[in-house]
């Protein structure tokens, strides 16, 4: 019986074999990915889709793990061996990848102009000429709110700092729940879904991104004090112990319904939808005063490249052309709710929540988080101080002004902005 | 006598020895001597430019980096008095107990005690971590039992009590290991002089002190170098339970985790493995003083114990 099997088993793997052969003159591109989480959406969807749209190319997605991405790729690249199509860090990373020549300039590539100049600053060259990465998708960053606990306390969604702080009282005031989830113990809570949440609406997003990196402005102005100032108030609205509070007990305080306000990044939609048991709604950061214009951070995560060693560059770039196409948007960001595509052309999503965040797009401008581009290069490492000293703020250990100029101070000592 | 035959060369030991020579030379004394040679050279424009001591210039002239590296030489210096005041008394005082011919169950208190030492850092660092949580951890409810709550507070989290506590979860798991050390020293000492003792009249407490401890002292003083040594290699416990930014505030940051972030950089921070070197270079001239100081201060004079 075993032995019938298992010559079955042979005789039907050697006809796959053959079967495969048969395609042999087919291309096939292979991508590398440290999304090893999105194999079965890009397997079951995303690829099937591209596939029946342009016979003749198949596409294999090989996803490695996340910490040895990076070195992974690096040696492939080295030895050649590396995939057709590469899944782009933001920033540095890819930008290095560029220069040594491993990424191909696709500035030209057909599809490209679906894409803001936001969205691609990510994968460009410091002055913005040439494009090596097709932007894929962004997170958003904002306040998710348990909607039971703001109706029995009869609480409106805040859209002011006032109203904020108003709220959050109240919450203080009943007991029933824990105003705000978040804990300064793993640092980078307090400086991500903190500063660079409410942030933008102070430095007016790209305007005072791009004047910091241009030197124009410092982080001693008082636009770039002023969300560190705010943190400082969060303090009192924070649980009980939130200096030794994790980023999964900030999660699960909230997700147990412990909680009422969380500052988010909308890669949280997801698992929340799966964990809490109560209607949730989100809310952009709140503007100083009735009327601001609102900014928000939409973050660039993630992109995809060409290899410019690659042997199959035409089918490669068709493949891209696809990625930066709204119907790889709309699949990509209704399999994934809270990544958010990037694509000029709205993609209707299907989950509430990520409909929420993404409608922010509409009436807020979009800026992408202050520490990344050219600034998070030096040693000290602006983006990790900024870390620290976030969660300093909150902590009470350090003054507003201090922080800022802390920062400041090790950012001058290795970034000259050409002036 | 004069015409003694020569002697053949003896090859039986070049033979045994190689072994052990080769497997420490590969994988002890070349990646050290790599390291001291990586620290005298920087990245300059993709290649490797020999530098001299421009790098331990950068480490103790520019704020940027000695700030971090006293910063860290000072908490890892707290991190082993701790261990020196904590940890190795509680071992002497759990050995002089274990070995008390009165107490039942020592084989079971012995191995409990132990347990700690072979578990991995990363599940210590956990349990420690949720056992000290304000949110789900049992210290808070416990503390409540005993009318205590109020002394609680969320000790990883505050800048002045994160070292402290770490330094003394470090200390609960490897208490077990001067008890063994000392325990099997006060095996060793011979019944004679106990007994010579007895008929002297130390008995007691006095007998511990005036007999016993000296002629534990030299265990005592393995035991302190092997402490120093591992303090001022540690980084995981460190890295588990704070994160390689070692908050809040750098207060838990040692040596092995600022090393880890200049070498492997963390986040944005690219790595600098020629940094990395030169404090790695650092820690190793800190241990070589330290171990030579025992050598040749404090070995010497323990010999005098010895019989």
């Amino acid at each position: 019986m075993t032995t019938k099997l298992l010559t079955a088993l042979l005789l039907g793997t050697s006809i796959l074999g053959s079967a495969g052969m048969g395609y042999a003159q087919d291309v096939t591109l292979n991508i590398e990915s440290w999304r090893g989480d999105d194999l079965a959406i890009w397997k079951d969807k995303l690829i099937p889709a591209f596939e029946a749209k342009n016979p003749g190319i198949k596409v294999v997605f090989a996803p490695s793990a996340p910490t040895e991405y990076d070195a992974a790729l690096g040696a492939k690249l080295a030895a050649g061996s590396a995939g057709d199509l590469i899944t782009c860090r933001p920033f540095d990373k890819s930008l290095e990848l560029f220069k040594k020549g491993n990424l191909a300039d696709i500035s030209t590539l057909p599809g490209m102009e679906n894409f803001s100049d936001v969205a691609k600053a990510a994968w460009q060259t410091d002055d913005g000429k040439a494009s090596f990465c097709v932007p894929m998708a962004s997170v958003i960053h904002g306040f998710i709110y348990n909607k039971d606990a703001f109706d029995q306390l009869g609480i409106k969604v805040p859209t002011t700092n006032e109203e904020f702080y108003a709220a959050l009282d109240k919450i203080k005031a009943d007991g029933t729940y824990i105003p705000m989830a978040m804990g300064t113990k793993d640092l980078w809570e307090a400086a991500t879904m903190g500063y660079q949440n409410i942030g933008p609406n102070y430095w007016k997003g790209e305007e005072g991104r791009l004047a910091l990196i241009k030197g124009e402005q410092k982080l001693t102005d008082p636009q770039w004090v002023a969300p560190f100032a705010e943190l400082a108030k969060w303090k009192p609205y924070l649980g009980d112990g939130f200096e030794a509070q994790t980023y999964p007990d900030s999660q699960n305080l909230f997700t147990l319904g412990r909680a009422a306000i969380y500052p988010a990044g909308s890669w949280e939609i997801a698992l929340f939808n799966t964990q809490a048991q109560f209607k949730m709604g989100a809310f952009p950061p709140p503007v100083q005063k009735a009327g601001d214009t609102c900014y928000i951070s939409d973050h660039t995560d993630i992109g995809m490249g060409l290899n410019a060693a690659s042997k199959n560059a035409d089918a490669a770039k068709t493949f891209l052309t696809w990625v930066a196409s709204p119907d790889f948007a709309t699949i990509y960001a209704n399999a994934l709710p809270g990544f958010f595509s990037l694509n000029n052309t709205p993609v209707k999503m299907e989950d509430p929540l990520a409909q929420e965040f993404v409608s922010w797009r509409d009436k807020c401008k979009p800026t992408i988080r202050s520490t990344y581009q050219i600034l998070g290069r030096g040693t000290p490492n602006l983006e990790n101080e900024t870390w620290v000293e976030s969660a300093n703020v909150i902590n009470g250990t350090v003054t507003p002004e201090a922080a800022a100029k802390k920062l400041q101070d090790g950012l001058d000592s290795w970034y000259k902005p050409a002036k | 006598m004069a015409a003694a035959p020569k002697r053949p060369f003896r090859w039986h030991i070049v033979v045994f020895l190689a072994p052990a020579v080769l497997v420490y030379t590969a994988i002890m004394i070349l990646p050290l001597a790599g390291t001291l040679q990586l620290a005298l050279f920087r990245n300059i424009n993709q290649s490797q430019l020999f530098v001299g001591l421009d790098n331990f210039r950068t480490l103790f002239g520019d704020p940027n980096w000695s700030v971090g590296f006293w910063n860290a030489l000072r908490n890892n210096v707290w991190f082993f008095i701790i261990h020196m005041v904590v940890q190795n008394p509680i071992g002497v005082l759990l050995a002089a107990l274990l070995s008390s011919p009165r107490l039942r169950f020592s084989a079971f208190y012995r191995t409990a005690i132990f347990v700690p030492t072979i578990l991995s850092f990363v599940i210590v660092g956990f349990a420690w971590k949720l056992i000290l949580s304000p949110l789900w951890g049992v210290a808070p409810n416990l503390m409540d039992l005993v009318g205590l709550k109020s002394l609680f507070t969320p000790w990883l989290g505050k800048e002045q009590y994160a070292l402290t506590t770490l330094s003394l979860i470090s200390v609960w798991q490897f208490v077990g290991i001067p008890m063994m050390l000392i325990y099997a020293a006060l095996l060793s000492i011979p019944d004679e002089v106990i007994e010579a003792a007895e008929c002297d009249g130390v008995t007691g407490m006095s007998q511990f002190w005036k007999i016993k401890l000296p002629l534990i002292l030299p265990s005592i003083g393995i035991i302190s170098i092997l402490t120093f040594v591992g303090n001022f290699n540690a980084f995981d416990l460190i890295y588990t339970a704070q994160g390689a930014l070692a908050g809040p505030n750098y207060s838990t940051d040692i040596l092995g985790t600022f090393l880890y972030r200049a070498f492997f950089g963390f986040q944005l921070q690219v790595g600098d493995p020629n940094m990395g070197a030169a404090i790695a270079t650092m820690m190793f001239l800190i241990i070589l003083g330290g171990v030579c100081v025992y050598l040749f201060l404090v070995q010497t004079r323990l010999r005098r114990y010895q019989f």
